[in-house]
């Protein structure tokens, strides 16, 4: 029973020591780390950034992911649909346009009220 | 393959820590996201029964939970957005102005 | 494969034409001029009636459709044309009210009749995902509702507070019926019902699915210990959807409660009994002894439907065709006289709801004799005055329980609605025997809320001297019941 953990034991000893061995050796061959202010930047292309990363966002971001979240999820039921459509025929079909009808229109009523709009 | 054991224990402790979580946090999204928490761990004891049933039908109301989760996530998003709005502020114990 | 026929799609029509509307009426919203949208709201009362005219229809074929997961009963019947009166009445309260505050937007309706679908398929659903699907419509379509007034920090912290405790709720509820699944492999409650009592002994998980749908329709009905969101709820959400919410989802979660519990779990008697026991007690103390401390008319207002939902508890501890039967009849009433209360609250309060303290009342018997009338008339059944239907509705509960050997919560029951006399005189000392002058100005009442309220009024004394017709359909429903 225990023997069959050996070679897992095994493997977790490697997976550890290979990050330890690398970093260890590199230390001998990699040049020197000078930090300087152009090697320090968040991006060493040279781009300068124009602000904290961990600012807030504008609030219609929420609203476009959330538009996003409930469209995206309603494809799970194409899925099931898709996968069985020969043997599900004309009813599942009907079936599945009434269902994105219903989506459609949640569409439609989103853009008119101007969900969509960039303020 | 995982015993059906298991699977339920950590659906157990998924839906515990969820359960505790939405007592204890004081953020708004924090204690939202432990109600996301509880109904994922619910969907695991679906499909952890359907396998063990052999038996489909477990799997398939997982799909209406994750539908019925995201529709619940939009609309709890939005009303969280419209209370940040009038009150700038998301802390559950600040959220009181009906106490009598 | 099962084919699906065209008596599936009748089993189900009054949910369809109710669903068709609200799409409908989601798609004028945008093309309507905001000065016309009213009649988005008559376009879904015309809505109601002909879901009303179907149902009638539906009630002539009687049996079950989509492979036994919905079926058309008395039982299912009875509630679903509740749910309708109630949708109707909530509609004529909410025209001049959305226009008064301000928000007389189309989506309002649409979610109303949404939250109507929900709440048929949970009381004609036999197959507990449908239950749970239209548990969920109902309420994220009430949680919208609940924060309507989008610019109010009222609406939007009872809307929060709805949402996070309901989906809290939900989730129990279906964790429930995860373990159900698991225990039994089915989720149709008639097929579960025969795999239960073939069993000798039931497993022990069995009774913790139970106690977790337990928790989660305790939640939705608001019933002690898991009352606590209901006052700031009720309180907050705008008056007209106060109405709607304390009565609709309440009905739907009892119906749930009584095919679940009563027909499938009946198994389960003791542990089930002593549970409904326990929380109707606590709930009827928690609830009337809470409305004495009030002094915000929605707020006594919630507390008292915390209690009412203990007495209806206590006609489920009782069981059987009596328990059930006086349940829907109660619960029959209680949507008369609750919904008429807060529509009149709603008319009185004024724009933006400023004046719903019990003090903001005074003189109000003097100034408008008709509408304190009104109101008196609704604060007396709600407090269970002979004559009224609100006594008739609280005797057949309690003779039940006694009939059924339960004297110990019947006692109970009494002196807590003894005690309820209190506040809900208070409402009516302070009308007719304190000086002074209503606060809010004295708007003329529009014509559809005097409808609404001449109906909830005229109900309430025509039950209360005639029962005798709906008491027949009630037992009628719950003859399928055991």
């Amino acid at each position: 029973m225990l023997n069959s953990y050996g070679p897992i034991v095994i493997f977790f000893i490697i997976a550890a020591a290979f990050p330890i061995v690398t970093l260890w050796v590199m230390k001998f061959i990699r040049p020197k780390f000078i930090p300087t202010p152009e090697k320090v930047m968040p991006y060493e292309c040279g781009i300068t950034p124009e602000s904290d990363a961990r600012g807030r966002y504008t609030v219609r971001f929420y609203i476009v992911a959330i538009l996003f979240v409930i469209f995206d999820v309603e494809t799970i039921f194409l899925f099931p649909w898709a996968v069985q459509f020969q043997v599900l025929g004309l009813f599942g079909l009907v079936e599945m346009m009434v269902f994105l009808g219903i989506l459609i229109v949640g569409y439609i009523w989103l853009w008119k009220r101007g969900a969509l709009e960039w303020i | 393959m995982a015993p059906l054991n298991h699977i339920l224990a950590l659906s157990v402790i998924l839906f515990g820590l969820g359960a505790a979580g939405f007592v204890i946090r004081r953020n708004i999204i924090t204690i939202f996201m432990c109600i996301e928490l509880m109904l994922n761990a619910v969907n695991l004891a679906f499909v952890g029964f359907s396998r063990y049933l052999g038996d489909l039908s477990g799997q398939i109301f997982v799909f209406f939970v994750i539908v019925v989760a995201a529709a619940e996530a939009a609309v709890g998003l939005a009303i969280i957005i419209a209370v940040e709005r009038n009150r700038q502020t998301l802390a559950i114990d600040e959220i009181d102005s009906m106490k009598m | 494969m099962s084919t699906v026929q065209a008596s599936d799609f009748i089993c189900i029509l009054p949910q369809i034409i109710l669903s068709g509307f609200a799409i409908l009426v989601m798609v004028f919203e945008p093309f309507v001029p905001a000065a016309r949208r009213v009649m988005l709201g008559w376009f879904a009362l015309f809505a109601v009636a002909s879901a009303g005219a179907a149902l009638a229809w539906t009630s002539t074929l009687p049996g079950t459709a989509f492979g036994g997961s919905v079926e058309a009963s008395f039982f299912s019947i009875f509630f679903m044309a509740l749910f309708l009166l109630v949708a109707a009445l909530c509609l004529l309260g909410s025209f001049d009210y959305l226009a008064r505050d301000h928000v007389q937007h189309g989506e309002y309706y649409a979610l109303i009749l949404m939250a109507t679908v929900g709440m048929c398929f949970m009381a004609s659903s036999t197959e507990l995902i449908l239950v749970f699907l239209g548990l969920e419509i109902s309420s994220i379509s009430t949680y919208i509702l609940a924060g309507f007034k989008r610019q109010d920090a009222l609406s939007n912290e009872s809307a929060l507070k709805y949402f996070l405790l309901g989906s809290f709720a939900t989730a129990f509820f279906l964790y429930g019926i995860a373990f159900v699944y698991g225990l039994s492999g089915t989720t149709n409650l008639t097929a579960l019902a025969e795999r239960i009592h073939a069993q000798s002994s039931p497993p022990i998980m069995l009774w913790v699915a139970l106690l977790l749908m337990f928790i989660g329709l305790a939640f939705k009905v608001s019933t002690a210990p898991f009352h606590v969101w209901t006052p700031d709820v009720y309180q907050g959400a705008p008056a007209p959807v106060t109405a709607f919410l304390s009565v609709g989802p309440k009905a739907a979660a009892f119906a749930v409660m009584l095919r679940v519990f009563l027909v499938t779990f009946a198994g389960e008697g003791a542990v089930l009994f002593w549970l409904l026991w326990i929380s109707a007690a606590l709930t009827m103390i928690i609830g009337n002894l809470g409305a004495l401390a009030q002094t915000n008319v929605k707020r006594m207002l919630a507390y008292s439907a915390i209690a009412h939902a203990g007495y209806v508890l206590v006609g489920l501890a009782t069981g059987g065709e009596e328990g059930s039967a006086s349940v829907m009849f109660y619960l029959l009433v209680y949507a008369l006289m609750n919904v008429g209360a807060f529509l009149l609250i709603a008319h009185l309060a004024g724009t933006g709801e400023h004046w719903t303290n019990i003090e903001d009342f005074r003189g109000l018997g003097f100034e408008r004799p008709g509408v304190a009338a009104c109101l008196t008339a609704l604060m007396l059944s709600l407090g269970g005055f002979p004559t009224t239907a609100g006594f008739l509705g609280k005797f057949y509960l309690f003779r039940a329980a006694v009939g059924a050997g339960l004297t110990g919560l019947t006692v109970i029951a009494v002196v807590t609605s003894v005690i309820s006399v209190y506040y809900y005189l208070r409402l009516v000392v302070v009308m007719y025997m304190q000086e002074g002058t209503p606060q809010a100005p004295s708007a003329p009442m529009p014509w559809p809320l005097r409808v609404a309220l001449a109906v909830c009024v005229a109900g309430i004394f025509l039950l209360g001297l005639f029962p005798g017709n709906v008491l027949t359909l009630a037992h009628l429903a719950a003859m399928p019941l055991p």
